[in-house]
């Protein structure tokens, strides 16, 4: 019997090395295909082992802190002034994932960043748990404080973005209906799963979107400033006629293009770009679009940063585009920054910063610094000139126009020792425009002369003044209090 | 074979001459058991160290009173061999006193991580490794009992219908009973609950058959060996003589039906299977077998569908992830194995509390997912050392009776490794079953220790000197020997 024993003894390795096999590859060879699998938590659970980075702003106020706690999740994120800072910083949850920042920096913040390889290798030598580097951001506290609280002041909503112009520093960005990110982050999976339901519902109006750099506008009149840009390019000045009448056609089409309430610009046949922009008339506009062309008025407008793909700041961001311009119909409409242009809050604020910054567009950025876990800098953002929009000459004289503009704009929050330069913008958007409330925009920069901050504001459906809303009365007040928050004082 | 240990003294030939040797007795090797077994103690405390600092608890006195209970039971046991099996083999029980005790390291450690959880009906998690800890104790005084009362197995093969009968009443009563004696846990109806009590009966069914099945093997061993028609250069066995496989074959059709036990019925016929082999020594059954086999288990793919989830679940576990018993179990076993790589999260600092059934049937992925490749390996080789040392016994001893139990026992240990490890890491599809040994439940490992304790006795007479034939009075030699007259046949 002991031939057949010995068989089976052989029978029993190549059962033994069969399994040896097939865990070398489960566990070895094709790891990654199981351990990378969107299923598999522990990737996540050991985030939440170490000790996550913090986010300050530019004075060192902590904003998104980490608390260590007694159950499975080691530490537990907190958030400071969450609702303020939540389009900026995300939330970081167990069950749904991370957004804004904590997604963005999320290499950083858990500590796995190639920048903090030589601490990680100092910590497994000196057997300290690895710890996340910290992300210190270009906010300005109070600008962003004011920022918030002047959109949900009237129960807003909509979004502020300010950059300073000279650099491309974010100093605020704000983004209403909020959240507490607090909620989402919380270890108790039935209140995460009960705050998410109700961010999620469809009548919340999306809190979890920063409609900063998630959402797309038509641009409305503040794109004025784009065709202005695009025709003193081309030779043009502020003192070049454009025609006066309240209504013209669009080209090959019956349909009417009228100005605000349908009023003609001014009393003559013609009127000036300098009065056509702090008028916002739309058919001088739209006539101007016509004469630069769509080639000149698009390429003009990726200048400013426009069809810019894959934009992060490090937030990703939308990306804004002028729509397809077929005919000079397209076109006309396109000039006056309806028909299909999407533009961003913060596009928008580059716009107002290229032009405030003598044409020369910085990229926008919210990360100052990364900052090791014992609070060395590791890096630091240098600000980055992307390319000129405009030479110095016309970003001068658009400058000018501008301050004619805020000068023709209403709404309160005036402060006479800061000059502004200001476009306004209504825009209408949805199937039937006249019966929707348009959205208000207000894109601004000051002190004129020598900006430090720029800015646009867009309040969504007309605020709380309805069919009757204008940038000029809903957003522009806006605007103006957080620049006088970042100027006055100072 | 694979062992750590020298072993010339094993073989059949050695243990005969030094036998053989006047005043010279063979070595028991007793004292090497006991080195390995403080060998596997020092193992044992040392993982048991690991997970209370990586849980980051002090040293409290439940772990040294494990410690304490883990060395005196193994004591325990190792004097009962001496007592009672001095010549057994020294490495069978170190290698369970190993897999016995990083099994209870590990279900102290799952007890660990599932402290606190509040399941759905309101349940909270019971801790379990001291429960354990009183089924090895009791596991280890059936080991006791069984070397002391068992002095010889052959004494077994008298009793050979008996246990059959038992057996395989044992094996069916859960199918048959009804449900409140015999409840339906997790699918599978093979539990017999006697009041606070619940016993797998088939655990034990498994030894008993087996010595049912060598029993009668061996009485009716030249019945198979009688030679049918020849067929592609087989000798088929007659059809009469099938009887006993198509029993067998009967039974674990019954037990997948009945039970759907798929676990308990691979393992039972491929336990018979290998008896029929050892007997026989003839090829034509295992291929005749492994047809039948492969005929009954298409024929329950077709017809049941706790079989086709079980196939599903192994084809496509992610693809069934979120299906009620679908590939989740299986899936979070695999996404453990895959984040422990090769060395593993440590000790103390995996997830099994994300894999379901930690504790029973999924042991080895803890296991895999926290000593990583490197532990699983080394855990599947002490199974192999195991069963090569048992298998040894049988080899060596010289009873077709011994040779018969002693192969099925050490193959059934083998094999039942390779189904359920071959399951945890998708190498064949998932059935429920133990993991010798290692899982937690006490009808296992009390079947498991009288499996152990039969290979030590059998091992033990293979190794022992032939007990010195009975002093003969002394004579001259046959040529000195005087002439006998022998009468004349009248």
């Amino acid at each position: 019997m002991n031939t057949p024993l010995r068989r089976v003894g052989m029978a029993m390795m190549v059962m033994i090395v069969l399994l040896l096999g097939n865990a070398t590859w489960v566990q070895v060879i094709n790891a990654d295909e199981w351990r990378l699998n969107t299923y598999n938590r522990r990737v996540l659970l050991d985030e939440y082992a170490r000790k996550r980075g913090l986010i300050t702003v530019a004075d060192g106020t902590v904003i998104a802190d980490v608390k260590e706690t007694t159950d499975r999740l080691r530490f537990l994120r907190t958030y400071n002034n969450g609702k303020v800072y939540a389009p900026v910083t995300g939330y970081l949850s167990v069950t749904y994932g991370t957004s804004g920042m904590e997604r963005a920096e999320n290499d950083l913040l858990n500590g796995s960043d190639d920048r903090l390889f030589a601490r990680r290798v100092s910590a497994l030598i000196t057997g300290r748990d690895p710890v996340g580097g910290n992300v210190q951001l270009t906010l300005d506290s109070k600008v962003q404080q004011v920022a918030y609280d002047q959109l949900t002041a009237k129960g807003f909503t909509g979004s502020v973005v300010a950059i300073k112009p000279a650099t491309g520093e974010i100093l605020a960005m704000a983004s209403t209906p909020s959240y507490d990110p607090n909620v989402l982050a919380s270890h108790d999976s039935d209140e995460q799963a009960s705050a998410w339901k109700q961010l999620t519902a469809k009548d919340a109006n999306d809190p979890l979107i920063n409609r900063a750099t998630q959402a797309l506008y038509p641009a409305g009149s503040t794109l004025k400033t784009i065709v202005a840009a695009a025709a003193l390019a081309d030779g043009k000045n502020k003192d070049t006629q454009y025609t006066a009448a309240g209504t013209i056609k669009l080209p090959q089409s019956t349909t009417d293009l009228p100005n605000f309430n349908g009023q003609p610009c001014g009393p003559g046949q013609t009127v000036s770009m300098e009065t056509a922009l702090a008028k916002s008339c739309n058919t001088a506009f739209a006539e101007m679009a016509g004469q630069v062309g769509a080639n000149k008025l698009r390429r003009q407008a990726e200048k400013f940063g426009f069809n810019d793909s894959g934009l992060k700041v490090p937030l990703p961001v939308e990306t804004s585009t002028l729509g397809p311009i077929p005919d000079d119909a397209a076109l006309y409409q396109t000039g006056i920054g309806q028909r299909d242009v999407q533009i961003t809050p913060l596009e928008n604020a580059v716009v107002a910063a290229t032009i405030a910054n003598g044409g020369e567009r910085m990229q926008p950025y919210l990360v100052s610094k990364i900052l090791g876990p014992d609070l060395k800098a590791i890096d630091e953002t240098d600000p980055d000139e992307v390319e000129t929009a405009m030479s110095k000459d016309n970003a001068a004289a658009l400058r000018d126009m501008m301050i004619q503009s805020e000068i023709n704009t209403g709404g309160e929050g005036r402060n006479n020792n800061i000059q502004i330069a200001s476009k306004t913008g209504t825009a209408e958007h949805g199937s039937d425009p006249l019966k929707t409330k348009p959205h208000a925009w207000y894109i601004a920069f000051a002190p004129a002369q020598k900006p430090e901050i720029a800015i646009a504001v867009i309040v969504e459906d007309g605020g709380d003044r309805g069919l009757g809303a204008t940038g000029g009365k809903v957003a522009a007040p806006i605007g103006r209090a957080v620049i006088n928050a970042y100027l006055v004082g100072r | 074979m694979g062992s750590p240990v020298p072993t010339g003294e094993g073989s059949p030939g050695a243990s005969v001459a030094t036998s053989t040797s006047p005043g010279l007795r063979a070595p028991t090797r007793r004292g090497t058991e006991l080195v390995m077994l403080a060998f596997a103690a020092g193992i044992v405390t040392l993982a048991l160290i690991l997970v209370e600092l990586n849980q980051e608890r002090s040293l409290s006195l439940r772990i040294l009173w494990l410690g304490l209970a883990y060395l005196g039971l193994f004591g325990a046991a190792h004097l009962a061999v001496r007592r009672w099996a001095p010549y057994a083999d020294p490495a069978i029980l170190p290698c369970v006193a190993l897999l016995n005790g990083l099994g209870l390291v590990v279900i102290h450690r799952i007890d660990l991580a599932l402290e606190g959880t509040v399941f759905p009906d309101g349940s909270t998690w019971d801790p379990v490794a001291f429960k354990q800890v009183v089924w090895t104790a009791i596991g280890l005084l059936l080991f006791a009992a069984t070397l002391k009362f068992l002095s010889d197995h052959r004494t077994l093969a008298r009793f050979g219908y008996t246990f059959g009968l038992v057996g395989l009443v044992a094996l069916l009563l859960p199918g048959v009973l009804p449900g409140f004696i015999a409840p339906t846990i997790n699918g599978a109806k093979i539990w017999l609950r006697i009041g606070p009590l619940s016993i797998q009966p088939g655990e034990f069914a498994k030894v008993l058959l087996m010595v049912f099945f060598a029993a009668f093997l061996v009485s009716k061993r030249d019945l198979f060996t009688t030679a049918g028609k020849r067929f592609l250069g087989m000798d088929l066995p007659r059809a009469r003589d099938l009887g006993p496989l198509f029993a067998a074959w009967g039974v674990t059709v019954a037990v997948m039906v009945l039970q759907k036990d798929l676990g308990s019925s691979l393992l039972f016929f491929g336990i018979v299977l290998v008896l029929l082999y050892i007997a026989t020594e003839r090829a034509a059954w295992v291929v005749l077998g492994l047809g039948l086999f492969s005929g009954g288990a298409v024929i329950a793919w077709k017809l049941f569908t706790h079989v086709q989830q079980r196939v599903a679940n192994w084809q496509d576990p992610i693809g069934r992830y979120d299906v009620v018993g679908g590939g989740y179990q299986i899936s979070q076993s695999l996404f453990g194995l895959a984040t422990g790589g090769i060395g593993g999260a440590g000790l103390g600092a995996g997830r099994p509390e994300m894999i379901p059934e930690a504790n029973t049937d999924f042991i080895t992925a803890v296991i895999g997912e926290e000593l990583g490749f490197v532990g699983l390996a080394a855990v599947l080789l002490v199974y192999m050392v195991l069963a090569l040392r048992g298998l040894r016994g049988a080899i060596s001893v010289r009873d077709s009776f011994g040779k018969l139990l002693g192969g099925g026992l050490a193959f059934a240990l083998c094999f039942q490794v390779f189904i359920i490890v071959g399951g945890v890491t998708k190498l064949i599809p998932m059935t429920g079953i133990t993991a010798p040994f290692l899982s937690y439940g006490g009808s296992s490992l009390l079947a498991n220790y009288i499996l152990v304790a039969l290979l030590l006795r059998i091992s033990a007479a293979a190794r022992a000197p032939q007990r010195a034939p009975k002093p003969k009075p002394q004579q001259p030699a046959i040529a000195d020997q005087h002439t006998v007259m022998v009468e004349r046949p009248k």
